[in-house]
């Protein structure tokens, strides 16, 4: 593979740039492979990635319906944070932040991983006190966090509303300075391309018809461009994970909902952290474009449909006006929706499942792009080893008949208060 | 917008209307045995296809009634509203 360096920019400048080598090649399905995943999204492609790399597994396919990075890799709103409480997420998204942070020279893949620090906003002494619980805990499991009282949040984002008579006023904020974005759509093909170099198979427009399964174990899978015989399976699919799950006869703690999201056109740069609204549900960024990033709530009802309706996205962008009300004055100028597999407890499962040989990495709700490595690697390991790893023996699947719930925030596929 | 025609007052926009989920999902019956596998299923897993789904809907700004509501969950085409005492 070509290695991406100021160099190689020389030495390609003299030729027109005409000569790179393509960044993966498009495979067509083998008879017989050591692992499938299904799902050509993030968290399939750094699974591949890390199946290859710490596991030396490199007979792997991964199988797309769409195209690369299509899903809700392409939809999201690109923020990075570990800003948990409970041990079990605090521990596995920090260890994803260290793998953020070495991305872009591990994947020699410039993702613009960008630590500008997320605030949540906090709107009464209530808040504040939950806060600083929070951040102590998060300090405790060795994550930076800061707490913000309303001068220091003021000096930091001016441009928010701290008059006199709003009907949530500013009390202060919780900051992880640590957090921030990455370009979404160059995490997939980073991984991509350094998967593929690797001898990974990426297979698109190559639908999951149905799969072998017999006496318990999982023999192989139908595609919409044949059979392939694989003893190992891993599902990446997010939205899609109801769809084969019914293929697999399997109901499980998920229900697949749509999300909304939309940027404003593009200014020039006057938020330079990411901020979350925290008397209702919303979160902004600025992107490196100048375009301001904004999405709050779920649509609130079962959907498939990847585009959204006006009445959440107004309410969303309501409290996003009472929050920054120089945001009234800027035109919206894409919006657009992904569908989200929303698990019960509002946490995601990666387990094995009572099918041998079948895994299961799903249940993002909103939070999926910044566990994309956390999540491939700790999955890769589970594929390879046939066991969960410490960091994701949490996100069982049977937490839910056990009562272990991982229900942080007490979100999960209902908007409770709508 | 959707519209849903809730069959005590009639046409409404979405606004005037809060999700309930999943209508086919049935309590298990009290005073037999219940296996932790039906409350499991009760309680947390769903089907969740893509298509028709029978859900429920309550007139929360209406008549604050629950309906049943049949809607396409990939189009959003609704195709039968009925009574929540009504089946399909």
């Amino acid at each position: 593979m070509q290695k991406y360096s100021i160099f190689n920019l020389i030495k390609n400048a003299f030729s027109g740039h005409q000569n790179w080598d393509l960044a993966w090649k498009d495979a067509t399905p083998k008879k017989e492979y050591d692992v499938v995943i299904i799902g050509g999204g993030g968290h399939g492609l750094a699974t591949a990635y890390y199946l290859a790399k710490e596991h030396n597994i490199t007979n792997v396919a991964i199988i797309e319906k769409g195209w690369l990075g299509g899903g809700n890799m392409g939809r999201n709103t690109t923020i990075i944070r570990s800003n948990y409480m409970y041990d079990d997420n605090a521990m596995f998204s920090e260890f994803g932040m260290d793998l953020w942070r070495k991305m872009s020279q591990d994947l020699n893949y410039n993702v613009m991983f960008s630590p500008r620090g997320i605030i949540n906003l906090a709107h009464s002494d209530a808040q504040m006190n939950i806060f600083t619980r929070r951040g102590n805990s998060m300090r405790l499991n060795g994550i930076d966090a800061v707490l913000l009282n309303r001068e220091e949040v003021k000096k930091i984002i001016p441009m928010a509303d701290f008059s006199d008579n709003v009907r949530f006023p500013i009390f202060g904020g919780l900051m992880q300075p640590s957090a921030g974005t990455a370009r979404h759509d160059a995490v997939a093909w980073g991984y991509a391309r350094q998967a593929d170099s690797m001898g990974v198979d990426i297979i698109q427009n190559c639908e999951v018809t149905g799969f072998d399964v017999s006496s318990g174990k999982i023999n192989g899978v139908r595609t919409s461009r044949g059979d392939i015989k694989v003893k190992k399976i891993g599902l990446c699919v997010a939205g899609s994970t109801n769809i084969l799950a019914e293929k697999l006869n399997m109901t499980i703690p998920v229900e697949t909902h749509l999300l909304q999201a939309c940027v404003s056109e593009p200014v020039k740069p006057v938020l330079d952290k990411v901020v979350t609204f925290g008397a209702g549900h919303f979160y902004i960024s600025q992107s490196d474009k100048g375009e301001m990033v904004m999405g709050g709530d779920l649509d609130g009802y079962n959907s498939y449909a990847q585009r959204g309706n006006l009445p959440t996205l107004q309410h969303v962008l309501t409290e996003g006006v009472a929050m920054m009300p120089f945001l009234s004055k800027l035109k919206i100028l894409r919006t657009w929706g992904g569908i989200m597999d929303m698990s019960m407890d509002g946490s995601p499962i990666i387990d094995k499942t009572h099918i041998e040989g079948l895994y299961l990495n799903c249940g993002w709700c909103y939070g999926g792009f910044k566990a994309t490595p956390a999540s491939g690697w700790t999955f890769a390991h589970t594929i390879a080893q046939d066991r969960v790893h410490k960091l994701n023996a949490g996100y069982s699947l049977n937490r839910f008949s056990t009562g272990h719930l991982l229900d942080e925030k007490g979100l999960g596929t209902k908007t409770w208060i709508s | 917008m959707l519209y849903i025609k809730c069959p005590h007052c009639g046409m409404r926009s979405q606004n005037e209307f809060a999700y309930g989920g999943d209508a086919s999902i049935k309590r298990p019956e009290l005073n037999i045995k219940i296996s932790d596998q039906d409350w499991d299923n009760f309680v947390y897993n769903r089907k969740s296809l893509r298509g028709k789904h029978l859900e429920l809907w309550q007139h929360l700004l209406g008549c604050r009634q629950w309906i049943k509501v049949e809607r396409d969950t990939a189009t959003h085409e609704i195709f039968k509203t009925l009574k929540a005492n009504e089946n399909i």
